[in-house]
C-alpha cells in the first residue's frame, strides 16, 4: 500500500535526520572559536528534517492506505531490469565493464526480449566494442578492464 | 561595448569544430530527449567525462547544445507517442497529440519546434542583454546576498514546484545532508563518515543525477510497460511552409509564452509551472476555448514557446551568479568547476571568451537545433521503434559507463544503482527529485555563505535583513516558502475554491 510505503520511507528519513543530528553533536553544533562549528548547519538540517518527515508520516497515516503502492505484475519486469543490472556491477570488478555489459545485453534480449541468437549476440557485442572505442580509444576515459582485455593486450 | 563583446564569442562559436561540436551535440541531445529514461540532466551528466580533454568553450558548447537538443527531442515524443520526455512537455502533449492522431503531427511539430526556438531566441536576446548587468551587480555580493539568494533558490521550488511542499523540504534537506557527508573543508573535520573511507569523498551529485533520473527513470518505464504506439509524422517540406504561414497568427501567444518562460526560468523550477501557465493563458485569451484540448495548434504553441524561454533562462543565474536553475544547469556548473573555471560573477571579467562564447553559441546552436530537428524527426522518431528490450539494458550500460567514468570509480556505480532505487520510490511517491540534485550541488556552497555571513554578524541573523539587497531577497524567499500556507488561506479570505495543485517538478 501507497501508506506502507511512506511510512518505511519516512522512517528512513527519520534516521538520516537522527545520524546527522548525533554526528553533528558530537563534532559540535554549536559556536566556536572561529565562526560555527563543523555540526552547525548538518545539526539544524538533521533537525528539520525530522520534524518535516514526523508531519509528513502523520499525514500519510492519517489519509489511509490508498492504493497499492506497486502491484506484482508491475513489480516484475523492474526487478528484471534490476537484479541483472546489480549482477552486472557485481560482476564488472571481476571480468571487467566491456565483458559485464555485453553479458548483461544478451541477457536480457534474450531472457525478457526473446530476439532471435543472431541480433542478440550482435547487439551485446557490437555496443560494448563501440563504448571501447568511443571512450578508451577515442577520448582516452579507461574503464575497468578484465582478463579479456590483458589478454588481447590492453 | 556589449556588442563587441558579442562579435568576440561569435568569432569563438563559429569555428568549424565548434560549429561540429554543436552539430553532434544537438544530435546526441535529441536522441537522448527520445529516449525514456533519459533526459538533460543525465544526457549532459553522462557525456561529462568525456569533456574533460576538450578546451573549455567547446565543452561547454558541447553540453549546451546537448541540452537543446533534448529540449527539442521532448516535443518529439509528446506530440507523436503521447509520452512527455520531459515534466515540461506534458502540456504539448495535450493538443500535440490529438493533433497528430487527426494527421496532422507535420503541423503540430513544425509549430513546436518554431514556438521552441521563438522562445529560446528570446532568453537568448535577454540574456546578452541582462547577464552583463547581473554579473555586475553580483560582484558586489557578499555572503549575506549569496546564501539570500540561496534561499529564494530553494524556497521557490518549495513553494512553486507543486506537489506536497513538505515532501520538496525533504527533498532539499536530503541533498544539503548527503552534501555535508565527508571531508568539511573549513574545519577538517570528517563529518557522518563513521570511520569509512568510501565515505570520505562524499557523494557527487553528477552519480546521483544518473542514478536518479537515469536509472530511476527506466524503472518507472518498464513498471508501465514501455509500449510505443505512435502516429505518423507526416512530416515534410510543404507542411513546414504551410504552418509557417498559419504561425504569425499566434504572435501575441509567442510573445506571452516567452515572457512567461523567461520570468519564470530564471527561478528554480520554473519551466514546468511556465509551460502550464502559459498554455492556461492561451486558452482563456483564445476566441475558441472550447478547441483547446483537441488539437488546437496554438495549444502547442504556448506551452512550447514558454518550456524553451524557461529553459535556457536558466543558464543566466548559472553564468552570472553561480547558483543554477535547474538539474542540467547544474550539471553544466559542475562542468564549469571540472574545467578549472569558477562559476559566479567574475567569469565576465576573467574568462570573457568563454561567456560570450557560450552566449554565441546558444544563438549559432538553437538555429542549427531547429534546422536538423525540422529535417531529421523520421529518424529521431524511428528510435522509439528500436524493441525495448534492447533499449532497456543499452539506457543501464549507457548510465554504468557515465557513472565510473567521473572518477573512474567502482563505488560510484553502486551509488549510482542504490540513487536508482531512491528515484524510483521517491518519484512514485511524490518526492521531487530536482531540489534533491540541486542541494547536493550547492550544499558546500550554500553552507560556506552561512558561515561567512554568521561570522560577519557575531552568529545574528539580522544580517540577512540589515544588508538591503539581502533584505529584499530574503524577504522573497520567506514569501515563496510560506506561500503554501499563504494561498490557501488568501482564497479563503477571498472566498474561491482552493486550487488544484499544479504536478510536481521532476
Amino acid at each position: 500500500m501507497t501508506r506502507t510505503a511512506d511510512l518505511a520511507t519516512a522512517a528512513l528519513l527519520l534516521l538520516i535526520g537522527l545520524i546527522a543530528v548525533v554526528d553533528s553533536l558530537r563534532l559540535g553544533a554549536g559556536w566556536g572559536s572561529d565562526g560555527p562549528k563543523s555540526g552547525f548547519f548538518p545539526f539544524w538540517l538533521g533537525t528539520l528534517l525530522l520534524v518535516v518527515t514526523v508531519v509528513i508520516a502523520v499525514q500519510a497515516w492519517r489519509r489511509g492506505p490508498g492504493k497499492p503502492f506497486v502491484t506484482r505484475e508491475q513489480l516484475r519486469p523492474v526487478m528484471q531490469v534490476l537484479w541483472p543490472a546489480v549482477a552486472m556491477v557485481a560482476l564488472t570488478a571481476v571480468i571487467g565493464l566491456y565483458v559485464a555489459s555485453a553479458l548483461y545485453l544478451a541477457f536480457y534480449m534474450r531472457w525478457v526480449g526473446r530476439h532471435r541468437w543472431l541480433t542478440v549476440v550482435l547487439i551485446s557485442i557490437g555496443i560494448p566494442v563501440v563504448t571501447f572505442l568511443v571512450f578508451e580509444q577515442w577520448f582516452l576515459v579507461p574503464m575497468p578492464k578484465g582478463p579479456l582485455e590483458t589478454w588481447l593486450g590492453y | 561595448m556589449g556588442l563587441e563583446n558579442l562579435l568576440l564569442g561569435f568569432s569563438i562559436a563559429v569555428t568549424p569544430f565548434n560549429l561540429f561540436v554543436a552539430v553532434v551535440g544537438i544530435t546526441l541531445g535529441t536522441i537522448i530527449g527520445v529516449l525514456p529514461g533519459l533526459g538533460g540532466a543525465n544526457g549532459v551528466a553522462i557525456l561529462l567525462p568525456l569533456t574533460f580533454t576538450m578546451p573549455p568553450t567547446s565543452a561547454i558548447i558541447l553540453l549546451t547544445s546537448l541540452y537543446w537538443g533534448a529540449l527539442f527531442g521532448g516535443a518529439i515524443t509528446s506530440i507523436l507517442f503521447n509520452i512527455p520526455g520531459e515534466p515540461w512537455s506534458v502540456a504539448t502533449t495535450f493538443d500535440g497529440y490529438p493533433l497528430a492522431r487527426q494527421g496532422q503531427g507535420g503541423q503540430a511539430l513544425t509549430a513546436a519546434f518554431t514556438s521552441s526556438f521563438v522562445g529560446a531566441l528570446f532568453s537568448i536576446v535577454l540574456i546578452t542583454l541582462f547577464a552583463p548587468l547581473l554579473a555586475e551587480i553580483a560582484l558586489r555580493f557578499g555572503p549575506p546576498e549569496f546564501f539570500a539568494i540561496q534561499l529564494l533558490t530553494f524556497s521557490s521550488f518549495v513553494g512553486l514546484g507543486g506537489g506536497n511542499p513538505l515532501k520538496s523540504l525533504v527533498s532539499i534537506l536530503l541533498g544539503f545532508i548527503l552534501a555535508a557527508v565527508g571531508l568539511d573543508i573549513v574545519t577538517g573535520q570528517l563529518r557522518m563518515t563513521f570511520g569509512i573511507t568510501d565515505l570520505m569523498k562524499g557523494f557527487d551529485f553528477i552519480i546521483a543525477v544518473i542514478g536518479l533520473f537515469g536509472i530511476g527513470e527506466i524503472l518507472l518505464s518498464v513498471e508501465e510497460g514501455l509500449t510505443f504506439r505512435g502516429a505518423a509524422t507526416g512530416m515534410n517540406l510543404k507542411v513546414v511552409l504551410q504552418t509557417w504561414k498559419i504561425l504569425p497568427r499566434y504572435a501575441r501567444t509567442f510573445v506571452r509564452g516567452a515572457f512567461i518562460g523567461f520570468w519564470m526560468g530564471f527561478k528554480p523550477g520554473g519551466a514546468t509551472p511556465a509551460s502550464f501557465m502559459s498554455y492556461a493563458f492561451a486558452k482563456r485569451f483564445s476566441k475558441h476555448p472550447e478547441r483547446f484540448g483537441k488539437g488546437e495548434l496554438e495549444g502547442v504553441v504556448a506551452p512550447e514557446t514558454a518550456a524553451h524561454a524557461a529553459g535556457v533562462a536558466a543558464i543566466l543565474p548559472m553564468i552570472t551568479l553561480g547558483i543554477p536553475g535547474s538539474p542540467t544547469a547544474a550539471v553544466m556548473l559542475g562542468g564549469l568547476i571540472i574545467w578549472g573555471l569558477q562559476p559566479g560573477p567574475l567569469l565576465f571579467t576573467e574568462k570573457p571568451d568563454f561567456v560570450w562564447g557560450l552566449i554565441a553559441s546558444m544563438y549559432t546552436g538553437n538555429i542549427i537545433g531547429v534546422l536538423m530537428v525540422l529535417a531529421g524527426v523520421p529518424f529521431f522518431a524511428a528510435i522509439l521503434r528500436v524493441p525495448f528490450a534492447i533499449l532497456t539494458p543499452l539506457i543501464v550500460v549507457v548510465c554504468a559507463v557515465g557513472a565510473y567514468a567521473v572518477h573512474s570509480s567502482m563505488i560510484d556505480v553502486w551509488y549510482m544503482m542504490i540513487f536508482g532505487v531512491v528515484g524510483y520510490v521517491f518519484k512514485k511517491l511524490d518526492y521531487p527529485l530536482a531540489p534533491l540534485v540541486l542541494a547536493l550541488v550547492l550544499g558546500d556552497l550554500a553552507e560556506n555563505a552561512l558561515r561567512q555571513s554568521l561570522i560577519m554578524s557575531q552568529g545574528s541573523l539580522t544580517v540577512f535583513f540589515t544588508r538591503p539587497i539581502a533584505c529584499v531577497i530574503t524577504v522573497a524567499a520567506l514569501f515563496f516558502l510560506f506561500m503554501p500556507i499563504l494561498t490557501p488561506w488568501w482564497r479563503r479570505l477571498r472566498g474561491l475554491p482552493p486550487t488544484p495543485s499544479a504536478p510536481a517538478e521532476a
